[in-house]
């Protein structure tokens, strides 16, 4: 186990600093009202002491580049390096946000691009990159479909369906959005139940919100026919793009009736997850939606591209982020499209599913339960814990916790919440078969360990920075700043 | 195959152990009329060599104009540390701490974030990030809303003086729960917030007064009376400020008597490149009375079995992955990386970096205007104390003069004539530490050569 790395701010001492960084000799004078008392306590480090500290911080961290990452849903990929240099030469580092578009053509040209390529991986007539995150591509989506209810003076659409194994962000977003949840129950097979829908929909419908594959692990299988009740009844599909690498270059969400859908470019786009964030929730809609996508979007009148703004998308929901949403974001996914082509596009719904079905085989040989065995596995799959729980007393998250002691980072566990003790796993198309059997042994191992001394896995983790950790303490003695709880 | 390991052999063993015939197998679940003909937008792909050519020439096309702007985005210098750092793998291809143990790096780091933007701003408490400064502050108002039980108008009151995007930015995103937006005017000549037609609401229920310090002229509000007029009439104050700034002038924590209720902001001037306009980070700080009504990730300091020190996500309660439709926000994803580059940014600045960039960034401002109004028919449209942005006022139309500059590499700054028409040709500059003694007298040379037509 490691030396904990003390607070950047006890490595501080009155006086020093990092001197090269910052321009000598100016002095504001700023009139007493306005003048600022007392310094911000923010650390004072010579460079290497605030590089060694960092540094030593990233290193308690796992990674994708340090360690197999299979967390459901979150689609853990690869990120190239070239995706990052390529976004960071330095005209791009440097072009301003406002800047016009008489300077701006290369930029433009690689974000009108990219438009085109997603609008042909999902099969939609228009995109927007302004999103910041799945979260607000899912709200940017909600708002479009209520403009578009509003401009057809239909005002008395005011629910969003979702079925339960949905992400938290969708019902969450649907009452951002000033809508009403109805939530509609899965079948034991994990498709929608279409008589539950049957009852849910109705003329209050303003839409249906879906992750297709499902966050169950397997696709919607009567797709079709869920469109067509909802379209019938008058209402619009939304698609959550989370599972999108399951499906890429095999079917499109446009292909299977989605009115409009968001991407997490930073899934299947494989821009990098940044220890939560940057993200970015592209949206794509349909013909009828075109009108009310959110500003800006990028436009082509022949050789020159300019930003659309309210002007020419009157009927807009408006802007969503300052400028044109997370840029750096979108010229990674666009370096990443360029390198895979249209063949590579292909390859990454299959590869995930070999990889994902390989998995599950695997661990259903050696024993674990899968929460839904007759099915095939998406890009990812979800064993259940329940037995285990039941007569060894060991839990999801005692598995979860004693992964790490073994190198890997943990699946996404009680995610959906309808499988009980649930491990959501999702290896990607980038993981080699080594890993992933070297993943089966593990977990074969740790079961092995629960049936012998089940005490052993439970107080995993052993090898970590730190053991488990409290959260009842965290939560209730709140400590959320240095100094405010103790004088040390 | 890019990116994809698999050998033939592998590909044999695996589809063998699922006993399958054939990878596209795999996707018999899916009805066979939805399966994808071609991708015929899509090109061929390229070798990381021809996507660095292609990404070279791109960027080239646009060059590296010497530029002028700010409203809201800011040119500073950014140590090589900063991003050398970012872009370790540890950081940069990790994802949101759900696993504490394996995430303590991160976790640790956001708590020290969140300590240096609490101090910075004057607050109690910060959360772990938000998208950007234009949707931290539409989240600040929702905020509000809920933290003010008191208010039931939803009524959020916001100077004309405010960045015109952010406001755009608060309707897009509050549309459907029925907050209401009023503007009060600046003081025509001076550039301030009306201070009359603030008071003329008195009586009214408001939930919150929104100020911008400084605001989208570059000037300084009288944050001190505005805060003290809003809490006197029951109304929360939410301040949107330039963290960088806050070196230099009184943090929101001190406004009036009793400080703000909620402070937001864009994090870019902290270690973010301009990029575009992103990726870049909100931040939001408050009291502790208003934790539990925040958005977003908080990180806490606990300790593990055995006692010892780590870092957490705490008061998980309001989020979406635990309340669903009852939580706080539908955020998921922030902007952790950004964080992580503002972090060590301010670690190796310190206060007196900051102050000594602020300062400077002010001074090359003074300067700047002090050059561009030697030219005749340039006017500065508001004197009063600035910090590093100032509006000009010309004899002609500000675009064609815009269109102009650019033809001479110079981006000469933002046009406000659309946005506020009151003040004619009117043109909004920037100037940080970045903006040499030469570069000011190149603009101004232009800008001369330019008028002189």
């Amino acid at each position: 186990m490691r030396t904990p790395e003390p607070l950047i701010f006890k490595h501080s001492r009155s006086g020093r600093s990092a001197a090269g960084q910052y321009p000598q000799g100016a002095t504001a004078n700023v009139p007493e009202k306005f003048r600022r008392r007392k310094p911000a306590a923010l650390p004072e480090v010579s460079e290497l002491q605030a590089v060694r500290h960092f540094t030593r911080l990233s290193q308690l961290n796992f990674s994708i580049d340090t360690h197999f990452y299979p967390l459901g849903s979150c689609t853990m990929k690869y990120n190239p390096r070239a995706c990052n240099q390529y976004a960071m030469l330095p005209e791009l580092l440097g072009r301003h946000p406002l800047a016009p578009a008489g300077v701006s053509q290369g930029f433009l040209s690689c974000l009108y691009e990219l438009q085109e390529m997603l609008k042909d991986v999902t099969g939609m007539k228009g995109v927007s990159l302004t999103p910041m995150a799945g979260a607000q591509g899912e709200f940017a989506g909600l708002a479009m479909i209520r403009a578009y209810h509003r401009a057809r003076g239909d005002l008395q659409r005011t629910e969003i369906i979702v079925p339960d194994a949905a992400h938290g962000t969708n019902p969450a977003t649907a009452t951002m959005c000033g809508f009403s949840v109805v939530e509609i129950q899965s079948l034991p097979n994990g498709d929608v139940d279409l008589e539950a829908l049957k009852g849910a929909i109705g003329p209050k419908t303003a839409g249906i919100m879906l992750t297709n594959p499902s966050t169950l692990g397997v696709f919607e299988r009567r797709i079709q026919e869920v469109a067509k009740l909802v379209h019938e009844a008058g209402g619009l599909l939304y698609y959550d793009g989370a599972n999108l690498n399951a499906i890429l270059g095999k079917v499109r969400p446009g292909d299977m009736g989605f009115d409009v859908i968001h991407m997490n470019l930073h899934k299947t786009f494989s821009t990098p997850h940044g220890g939560g964030g940057p993200g970015s929730g592209a949206v794509g809609v349909n013909q009828r939606l075109l009108p009310f996508m959110p500003i800006p979007v990028v436009g082509k009148e022949g050789d020159s591209y300019r930003f659309l703004e309210e002007k020419d998308l009157p009927q807009t929901i408006g802007r969503l982020s300052a400028w044109a949403g997370n840029a750096g974001v979108l010229l990674r996914a666009y370096v990443y499209m360029r390198m895979l082509g249209r063949e590579g596009m292909h390859r990454v719904a299959e590869f995930a599913a070999l990889n994902a079905n390989y998995l599950l085989a695997r661990l259903k040989q050696a024993g674990f339960d899968a929460a839904y065995p007759e099915r095939r596995a998406s890009h990812e799959f979800i064993i259940t814990m329940k037995r285990q729980a039941k007569e060894l007393n060991v839990t999801a998250m005692d598995f979860a916790k004693r992964l790490l002691d073994y190198g890997f980072h943990a699946p996404t566990t009680y995610f959906p919440l309808l499988v009980p003790e649930c491990l959501l796993i999702e290896p990607t198309e980038t993981e080699a078969k080594e890993e992933l059997d070297a993943f089966v042994a593990a977990m074969v191992a740790i079961q092995a360990e629960a049936e012998q001394d089940a005490a052993k896995v439970k107080g995993a983790p052993y090898t970590l920075p730190v053991r488990r950790l409290d959260d009842v303490r965290a939560a209730k003695q709140l400590d959320l700043t240095y100094g405010m709880r103790s004088t040390e | 195959m890019p990116f994809i390991p698999h050998t033939d052999t592998d590909i044999k063993e695996m589809l063998a152990a699922i006993g399958a015939p054939s990878i596209d197998a795999l996707f018999d679940e899916i009805p066979a009329a939805l399966r994808i003909k071609s991708l015929a937008a899509i090109p061929e792909a390229l070798t990381e060599m021809e996507v660095g050519r292609l990404m070279t020439a791109r960027a080239q096309v646009d060059g590296r104009p010497l530029c002028f702007l700010g409203a809201g985005a800011y040119d500073h210098h950014i140590p090589a540390a900063v991003w050398a750092i970012v872009t370790r793998g540890e950081f940069y291809s990790a994802y949101t701490p759900y696993q504490a143990e394996a995430s303590q790096g991160t976790l640790q780091l956001l708590y020290e974030y969140q300590t240096m933007m609490s101090s910075l701003t004057g607050m109690e408490v910060s959360n772990a990030s938000l998208y950007d400064g234009a949707s931290a502050l539409a989240e600040a108002c929702l905020m509000s809303v809920r933290a003010h039980r008191k208010s039931k108008s939803a009524r959020i009151v916001v100077p004309a003086t405010l960045n015109p995007t952010y406001l755009s930015v608060s309707r897009a995103i509050t549309e459907g729960q029925n907050l209401k937006f009023d503007v009060l005017p600046y003081e025509p000549g001076k550039g301030t917030l009306q201070f009359s037609k603030l008071e003329a609401l008195k009586g009214e229920d408001i939930t919150a007064v929104v100020i911008q310090q400084p605001n989208f002229f570059g000037l300084m509000e009288d944050v001190d009376a505005i805060t003290d007029w809003a809490h006197a009439n029951g109304a929360q104050v939410i301040a949107v400020v330039n963290p960088l700034s806050l070196a230099m002038f009184k943090p929101p924590g001190e406004w009036g008597t009793k400080g703000v209720d909620i402070v937001v902001g864009d994090g870019q001037p902290l270690g973010v490149p301009l990029s575009s306009g992103g990726p870049y980070f909100g931040f939001m700080t408050t009291r502790m009375e208003h934790v539990r009504q925040m958005p977003g990730r908080i990180i806490g300091r606990t300790v593990d079995l055995d006692g010892k020190q780590g870092f957490t996500l705490t008061l998980q309660a309001r989020e979406q992955h635990i309340r669903r439709s009852k939580a706080t926000s539908n955020i998921c994803t922030n902007q952790g990386l950004l964080v992580t580059a503002a972090t060590i940014h301010m670690s190796l600045l310190g206060a007196s970096g900051l102050e000594a960039v602020a300062s400077t960034s002010q001074q090359q401002t003074a300067k700047l205007v002090e050059k561009l109004t030697r030219i005749p028919n340039v006017k500065l449209a508001f004197d009063g104390y600035r910090f590093h942005e100032a509006v000009l006022q010309l004899d002609r139309n500000v675009s064609d003069v815009l269109d102009a500059l650019a033809k001479r590499n110079i981006v000469g700054g933002l046009d406000l004539s659309k946005r506020y028409p009151e003040l004619g040709n009117a043109l909004l500059v920037c100037a940080t530490e970045t903006r040499t003694d030469a570069d000011i007298d190149a603009y101004a040379s232009a800008l001369a050569a330019v008028l002189e037509r």
